[in-house]
């Protein structure tokens, strides 16, 4: 199956002020990058995408997930993976229930779906994690975890929220590699939202302004 | 090319479409039995040209007991606030300040009953105050003949109602702080050449008032009309107006019945008039506040007399309460104690082993009771915030007006008028009509509780959630509640402890059979069996401060390989 993510003349307004208007297709396995200054409401785009967009935004527009019109689904059925400028695991749980939570119910059996968190975890290079508590981890290893949790969701796209922002230098080269690298292997369309140059031509896809206009850096 | 606007999307299941009606139900539920309450009460009072109401009014006690309401009610409130603000505008966040904030949850859960009578076994003539003293400094062999218990001008009630409100008033000025920004507004004041104090009064103060307002006027209808400790601590012949009200209650005529639904009418009038002239007072008080601004407010004799002032005002309280629970205590396991020993001559277990059976009934009705009334309240509370996140409803002042209804209408109000209407239904007397009538008072208080981490709860975990394809169900079971498991623990532990201490709807509603540990004490408290009160009053206090401990121990234990869900302190 061919995956897709498609905006269709997607146009987000407040009060009259236009804040997105996006045209665009994203491959399987492509990044798209919206880069602006903040406040230029690059995020608004992902919450439009997600389903969670405030009511004082008006929004038209189509968009349009492998051909199928989703903005009507809610947030939790779009299967549109998110990944935050934290990790955002959840602190009550270990490391390996992070994971379990988002296999989709759909497969059955402890023992299956404790397989899937070891090799989920063996390739995030963190083998025999899963009974740690997450706030035990260090920030690259958290990150990646998070990474692996929401593609253990199968989603069909990926939406970057500056997820490397908060990354010391190093570690920010090493997970951004790791996490793009992962998005081409398993050929899922992305959306990348920053305003860093550096990851932006890492992402190596088209980069786009809020308001649709080509980006060059 | 325009394009339309396309529809926003709404989940549409059963259960949310219910869970979208949480809100309406939870109000109606505040407000129908306050209304119908209140018109069972007046009423009747309307009947024959409002004879009941001329009764009352030319009753011969009246004069005293309404002044003794007010009196004890504004006093005893303005004396809690001005206490709260001394020690929140001159403590900072000290350590003095933290050892009061850990105060306050103990003193919080002491039942109004169980306050009441330690401390009247503290300064009663033959208290422990009197024994400490006793003979060496006063030459007393025999407990002296003076009315400190009971005093006619009810000074007692007045100050054992302050001892129960400066916790509830530092608890919501607490909370309250945060969003007053007041640690850079007092540095403001400071860095211009203000004192601390002038700093709080000037750059604080306003906004803090205004988050107070509801509670403050809560506290003051409480304490205009408390029964019980009116019972134990106030005056008799005549007493306050609402424990006259509850004596006409208890008269087997029907006459009895008339004159407190009229004077129960009259206690309206006279908390909804208190409550006014108070508003009109703070706009006094605000004109005053404005002109010592443009005076340039230093204060700095201030800062040096509140700190010594406020410290001692909120340690003697604290300290008075702590000190009359030891007394119970001590009385219930006080073998032969003659007065003006400080200590008993001999300890014994008699007192419980005989009472035992009977604490234990109580103690389970109770605990039955507060459970119900808890968990019900809880379900209704976390049904309306959940509601509120998910629909991104946003709850207006009316929602809190509505919260705080059955905290400012007095329960002796519309509490006769519930009781006609369960005699009528024919549940007057059963334990669940209680809880029902509990559930009143324990639901503002659980949504208060509650409300606050349920609302700054980090909205990235419900979004993480959902984008991982978990349904409104599961997010809410598996990630929100243990989440939260904390903060709704210690909103259960407020719920038992309110449920525990009440002792007019217990009474009322239950028809004098359902017989709680609060009533029971209360009832005790007119004797002379001081060893046995002692047993109740302590059994009180203890069962809601075993619920605080649980609210502590348990996340504690179930979270204890889990940093991330450490206590902030």
């Amino acid at each position: 199956m061919i995956k897709d993510l498609s905006l269709n003349q997607l146009r987000i307004t407040r009060a009259g002020k236009e804040m997105i208007d996006l045209t665009v297709q994203i491959r399987g396995g492509e990044v798209l990058t919206i880069m602006g200054p903040s406040g230029a409401g690059k995020s608004t785009a992902l919450a439009a995408i997600l389903g969670t967009l405030p009511d004082a935004f008006q929004r038209s527009g189509q968009i349009l997930l492998n051909g199928q019109e989703i903005s009507t689904l809610p947030t939790h059925e779009r299967r549109v993976g998110l990944l935050f400028q934290d990790d955002v695991l959840f602190p009550h749980l270990s490391v390996g229930a992070n994971l379990a939570f988002a296999i989709p119910t759909s497969v059955k059996g402890r023992q299956a779906r404790a397989q899937m968190v070891d090799d989920a975890l063996n390739q995030a290079g963190l083998a025999g994690y899963a009974p740690r508590d997450p706030a035990t981890l260090s920030g690259g290893q958290r990150a990646r975890v998070a990474l692996m949790r929401a593609l253990l969701a199968e989603p069909c796209a990926l939406l970057l929220d500056e997820p490397f922002s908060r990354l010391d230098a190093a570690l920010r080269i090493q997970i951004r590699a790791f996490t793009l690298q992962t998005i081409r292997d398993r050929q899922i369309p992305a959306i990348l939202v920053t305003h860093d140059a550096e990851d932006a031509v890492a992402a190596g896809g088209q980069i786009l302004s809020p308001l649709g206009h080509k980006v060059v850096l | 090319m325009p394009n339309k606007p396309l529809p926003s999307p709404r989940p549409t299941s059963k259960a949310g479409a219910l869970l979208r009606q949480a809100p309406r139900l939870t109000v109606l539920l505040l407000v129908a039995p306050v209304a119908a309450g209140l018109f069972g009460t007046i009423a009747p009072v309307l009947r024959d040209h409002a004879a009941p109401m001329q009764a009352v009014l030319t009753w011969q006690g009246l004069p005293v007991a309404v002044m003794l309401s007010v009196k004890t009610g504004v006093l005893s409130t303005l004396g809690a606030l001005v206490i709260t603000l001394l020690v929140v505008a001159s403590l900072g966040d000290g350590r003095a300040f933290r050892l009061i904030q850990h105060l306050l949850a103990p003193l919080l859960a002491v039942p109004h009953a169980a306050a009441a009578l330690g401390l009247a076994f503290l300064i009663a003539p033959s208290g422990w105050l009197a024994r400490l003293v006793s003979p060496w400094a006063t030459g007393w062999q025999h407990p002296p003949d003076l009315l400190v218990l009971n005093d006619p001008g009810g000074w007692a009630l007045t100050l054992g109602l302050m001892a129960k409100e400066v916790p509830f008033l530092l608890l919501m000025t607490l909370a309250a702080l945060p969003q007053t920004d007041a640690r850079r507004r007092v540095l403001q004041a400071q860095s211009l050449g203000a004192g601390r104090v002038a700093g709080f009064v000037v750059g604080v103060l306003p906004t803090l008032y205004a988050q107070l307002r509801l509670p403050i006027y809560a506290v003051l209808a409480y304490a205009m009309t408390v029964v019980d400790m009116a019972f134990i601590l106030g005056p008799t012949l005549p007493p306050t107006l609402s424990a006259q009200i509850v004596i006409w209650m208890n008269d087997p005529s029907l006459s009895g019945r008339d004159l407190a639904a009229a004077g129960a009418t009259l206690q309206v009038a006279l908390v909804l008039t208190a409550i006014v002239i108070w508003r009109l007072a703070e706009a006094v008080a605000s004109r005053l506040l404005t002109r010592a601004a443009w005076a340039g407010l230093r204060a700095p004799l201030a800062d040096r007399m509140a700190r010594p002032i406020g410290l001692a005002l909120g340690f003697g309280f604290a300290g008075l309460l702590f000190s009359g629970l030891a007394g119970l205590g001590l009385w219930s396991v006080a073998g032969l104690w003659q007065f003006p020993d400080a200590t008993p001559e001999t300890l014994s277990l008699t007192t419980w082993r005989r009472a035992g059976p009977d604490l234990v009934a109580s103690t389970g009705l109770t605990l039955a009771i507060a459970a119900v009334a808890t968990l019900a309240a809880l379900a209704l509370v976390l049904a309306c915030l959940e509601a509120e996140q998910r629909f991104s409803l946003s709850p207006g002042a009316n929602g809190l007006f509505i919260l705080y209804l059955p905290l400012i209408i007095p329960q002796i109000a519309f509490l006769p008028g519930l009781q006609s209407l369960s005699l009528r239904l024919g549940v007057e007397g059963s334990w669940w009509a209680v809880a029902a009538a509990h559930l009143v008072f324990v639901l503002p208080y659980v949504f208060l509780s509650l409300a606050a981490p349920y609302r700054s709860l980090d909205p990235r975990f419900r979004l993480a959630a959902q984008s991982l394809g978990a349904r409104p169900l599961r997010l809410f079971v598996t990630v929100i509640l243990p989440l939260l498991l904390r903060p709704i623990l210690t909103a259960m532990a407020v719920g038992l402890a309110v449920s525990i201490g009440q002792y007019l709807p217990t009474l009322l509603i239950g028809g004098g059979r359902v017989e709680t540990l609060t009533t029971e004490a209360v009832a005790l408290s007119s004797g002379a069996n001081r060893r046995l009160i002692g047993a109740y009053g302590l059994a009180q206090t203890l069962l809601p401060a075993a619920g605080f401990a649980l609210a502590i121990a348990l996340p504690a234990i179930v979270f204890r390989h889990r940093r991330g869900m450490e206590a902030r302190t």
